[in-house]
């Protein structure tokens, strides 16, 4: 018989509670991230596109 | 009382919550980097798109927080045996190492490059200056080397108005070199004054601390030196237009506070006053920097908006 951990290992409530917003915050700053360089591209832009200015 | 027993047994079982990632990355020191940044970028010639200018601030500070998780990652070691730090993330084993590395690292170069991108590579180019500085320059060399350690490695907290306005200008200039020369000259007698008191645990991990190496006298006398350097180069913004007569006012009456205090911290070396004396120079220290920077802040939204 060996010691081998299983895996997955199933993890307690408390530390799977934890693993889930820590999950959710880098969700959260991924989406921040897309946003702010979706909307920077606008910004950067501008009228320029209505314009057609290259 | 060992340290090791008073902020108990390292847990390692535990899985690292979002709020121990918050406190890798000092958000103490955050809260004045930001600051100090947003004045900046007020009082720049110039003005920036409310969006841009929203990036930049979070950029910088997610920055500054990097370098600060990669400071707890390489201080490891030494925070573990200085009560002041024994509680972070990394010394009671919510966070490994190579988690704060990889947490540290990420965060650098994404802000980096999102300043770089978003905003303009000037900023994102003193960004990574300001990282790079307080870890390689600050942590890694000077920090258990000499006792001027935050002398230079002070350059690193000196850095974010430069970047703030860097984001706005797109360039460097006198103004900004000036708020950087404030901050620069501001921290020395600041962190002093704690070292004052806390030399003792300073001596105890090996960090060579002017206290530690040169003795108190030695280190109340700098104090002296430097609060007398900062008052007048803190009034300087009134005279080259940055700041107002609000500006004049708070820096001259501060300042005399300021010069008040270290003086009392000289004067007083013996038992219980001596280290009562430095708590209040550290303390009135931060108030000093945020008010100068405050009012530079209000002048600048007042003319802004309502000149």
């Amino acid at each position: 018989m060996t010691n081998d951990p299983k895996f997955p290992q199933r993890l307690d409530p408390a530390a799977e509670k934890i693993r889930r917003r820590r999950s959710i915050a880098i969700a959260l700053t991924l989406g921040f991230m897309v946003l702010a360089f979706y909307v920077a591209t606008f910004v950067h832009l501008g009228g320029n596109v209505a314009k057609g200015v290259m | 009382m060992s340290i090791q027993s008073e902020v108990g047994q390292a847990d390692l079982t535990l899985e690292p919550s979002v709020g121990d990632f918050i406190q890798l990355m000092k958000p103490r020191v955050m809260t004045l980097v930001v600051f100090t940044a947003l004045a900046a970028m007020l009082v720049a010639p110039g003005s920036i798109n409310p969006i841009l200018g929203f990036i930049a601030i979070v950029s910088i500070a997610i920055g500054a927080g990097a370098s600060g998780a990669l400071n707890m990652w390489y201080d490891a070691d030494i925070d573990a045996r200085m009560a002041r730090t024994a509680a972070r993330p990394l010394p009671r084993g919510r966070v490994t190492g190579d988690e704060a590395l990889s947490f540290g690292g990420v965060l650098s170069v994404g802000s980096v490059l999102t300043l770089g991108v978003l905003v303009n590579w000037t900023a994102g180019a003193l960004l990574a200056v300001t990282i790079g500085f307080y870890l390689f320059v600050y942590t890694m060399w000077l920090k258990r080397r000499t006792p001027y350690n935050i002398v230079i490695g002070g350059a690193a907290g000196a850095f974010p108005p430069m970047v703030g306005w860097a984001a706005v200008t797109g360039s460097i200039s006198l103004d900004s070199i000036l708020l950087f020369l404030i901050i620069f000259m501001w921290t020395p007698p600041h962190f002093w004054a704690l070292a004052l008191y806390r030399c003792r645990d300073y001596e105890r991990v090996g960090v060579p601390m002017l206290p530690v190496v040169a003795g108190l006298p030695e280190t109340r006398k700098q104090i002296l030196l430097y609060s007398i350097i900062l008052v007048p180069l803190a009034v300087v913004p009134y005279f080259t237009g940055l700041g107002g007569i609000a500006y004049l006012v708070s820096s001259v009456v501060l300042g005399a506070v300021f010069l008040g205090l270290a003086v009392r911290v000289y004067f007083t070396t013996e038992g219980r006053e001596a280290d009562t004396a430095a708590r209040r120079l550290f303390w009135f220290s931060i108030l000093y920097l945020y008010v100068l920077f405050a009012v530079l802040f209000s002048e600048a939204i007042f003319h802004r908006f309502f000149a």
